[in-house]
């Protein structure tokens, strides 16, 4: 697999695409192969504040729940309504199976998150 | 005091390990086992319960324990120990039971096979493997019966699904036709590759499982080289029935439709029959059993809590150890398994509630992440194998 490079990735797993002030958030494909088969995706509403660092919403396989974090702070402005009912596009293709656009916060932020290579060897190194 | 046996035990694998990890799978820990939890090469969990309840999948339950009784008071022992009635087995036949302490609840839940006339074979849980055997030895010493500890010896593979019979049927000289669910038979396994021909013999069948189909358990000897060929003959054989090999994933999913308890779930040393909704299990009238008193006593007074099952009505997954809340916001039981099921495409769980929460479409809550999300008491088992013509 070789992830997006012009995304931004953190060590739980996430990935974010940013466009100026604004960015999409979703899981990476490391994160849905490892989750096994996507069968529930628990989003914030459209207006909601999500924290760096901070869980925003949860997904859930079969076997397991985890939570979701946020790569960085901001608005939630968009939602994506159609992993409510086909959670598993997630682990068809986990990088344009988008969960929320986000108006950023603080767009300096960004900067402290993974490169796609640097994420590539964390995903590696953690076997 | 520490002591020499507090240390952390290492964690134990089956004789199959080596081919799991060879397959792709996904390695677990359960109850100190390394175990598949899920294949990827077969789909994954969702995948593989579906093969189960439309054609044949296969699970290494080797971490599964072997408790053998032989001897003249085999019967008396199996039947202080155990709830069920054994003195009502055929040679050849099988039965749910239970051990249970003096207080009528659960040292384990276990299949009781009776192998011949004056033998039987309990197949007992990963998890409780010595608590149960130290059990059965220190509760057992005034029979004239060996106790012995078979754990070891066996490679136990689970042959699950509505083909299950067809694609055993094709490695085996036994005839399957004439074996009755919980029955057991002995026959040989065929096992060839290219011109080589040759036949594990005297091998246990029986046509049990754990998933809600119809299907066998078959105990080989746990070498590795036997274990392997077996195990790959299998998927080699069922490939026309379109096995799959399957992980505890698959295996709680389709237990927990069947509504089939699982230790430290459903049933544990603080659960008694009765809240388990095992009554048909227990048979009061037989001689005296461990646990026995207790539990006349616990039905006089009545239950306070019962297993229900339950169907999600809002959006949500409950998993076990959920609260479940009353009308009024406050917890009134807990979930113990929860799960969505793959082939009922539907969010269940089993719950204990006390009895006036229990009636069926009881509107009730399981707290999600903090939010009570509704469900609904619904008739169990939430899956039955249909019927066959």
């Amino acid at each position: 697999m070789t992830y997006p490079a012009d995304n931004k990735y953190t060590k739980e797993h996430e990935w974010i695409k940013a466009n100026g002030n604004n960015a999409t958030i979703g899981i990476t494909h490391h994160a849905q192969d490892s989750l096994g088969d996507i069968v529930f995706v628990d989003l914030p509403k459209i207006g909601s504040e999500i924290a760096s660092g901070k869980p925003f919403g949860s997904v859930e396989s079969v076997k397991a729940v985890s939570d979701l974090y946020a790569p960085v702070s901001g608005t939630v402005t968009e939602v994506n309504a159609v992993l409510a009912t086909a959670p598993e596009n997630i682990n068809k293709d986990a990088h344009s199976a988008w969960m929320i656009k986000i108006a950023l916060k603080d767009p300096a932020e960004l900067n402290s998150l993974l490169s796609a290579s640097d994420y590539e060897k964390f995903v590696a190194e953690e076997g | 005091m520490p002591s020499v046996e507090a240390a952390a035990p290492a964690i134990r694998k089956t004789a199959l390990n080596p081919v799991h990890r060879q397959m792709g799978a996904k390695m677990v820990e359960f109850n100190g086992w390394e175990m598949p939890v899920e294949y990827p090469s077969a789909g994954g969990i969702i995948a593989e319960h579906n093969a189960v309840r439309r054609g044949v999948g296969i699970f290494d339950v080797s971490h599964m324990g072997d408790i053998c009784f032989a001897g003249p008071e085999a019967l008396a022992a199996v039947q202080h120990l155990s709830m069920n009635d054994a003195s009502r087995l055929a040679v050849g036949q099988a039965q749910y039971s239970a051990l249970l302490y003096p207080q009528g609840t659960f040292v384990d839940d276990v299949v009781v096979h009776r192998l011949g006339e004056d033998e039987y074979l309990l197949v007992i849980n990963a998890g409780t493997r010595e608590k149960d055997f130290n059990w059965v030895r220190d509760n057992s010493h005034q029979f004239n019966c060996k106790v012995e500890n078979l754990s070891d010896d066996f490679t136990q593979i689970a042959i699950q699904g509505p083909k299950a019979v067809n694609l055993l049927q094709k490695l085996t000289n036994a005839d399957l036709s004439a074996v009755k669910f919980y029955w057991v038979t002995r026959g040989g396994i065929v096992l060839e590759r290219g011109s080589l021909r040759r036949f594990l013999l005297n091998t246990l069948i029986a046509r049990t499982g754990y998933t809600g189909e119809d299907g066998f358990e078959i105990y080989v000897p746990s070498d590795e080289a036997t274990s392997a060929w077996v195990w790959n003959r299998l998927l080699e054989v069922g490939k026309e029935f379109g096995v799959v090999p399957c992980g505890l994933g698959a295996r709680n999913t389709l237990r927990l439709e069947a509504k089939l308890p699982l230790y430290g779930h459903e049933i544990s040393d603080t659960i008694n029959v009765w809240e388990a909704g095992l009554d048909r299990f227990c048979k009061m009238e037989k001689p005296d059993f461990i646990g026995r008193v207790v539990l006349e006593k616990a039905k006089a007074e009545g239950l306070k809590r019962t297993l229900v099952g339950l169907e999600m009505v809002d959006r949500g997954i409950a998993r076990d150890g959920y609260r479940v809340l009353g009308n009024e916001g406050g917890a009134v039981g807990y979930v113990t398994s929860g799960s969505p099921a793959p082939f009922l495409k539907k969010n269940i769980a089993l719950a204990y509630v006390p009895p006036e929460f229990a009636a069926l479409g009881t509107e009730l809550k399981v707290e999600i992440r903090g939010q009570g999300v509704k469900a609904i008491v619904v008739p169990t088992p939430f899956y039955k194998r249909p019927k066959k013509l």
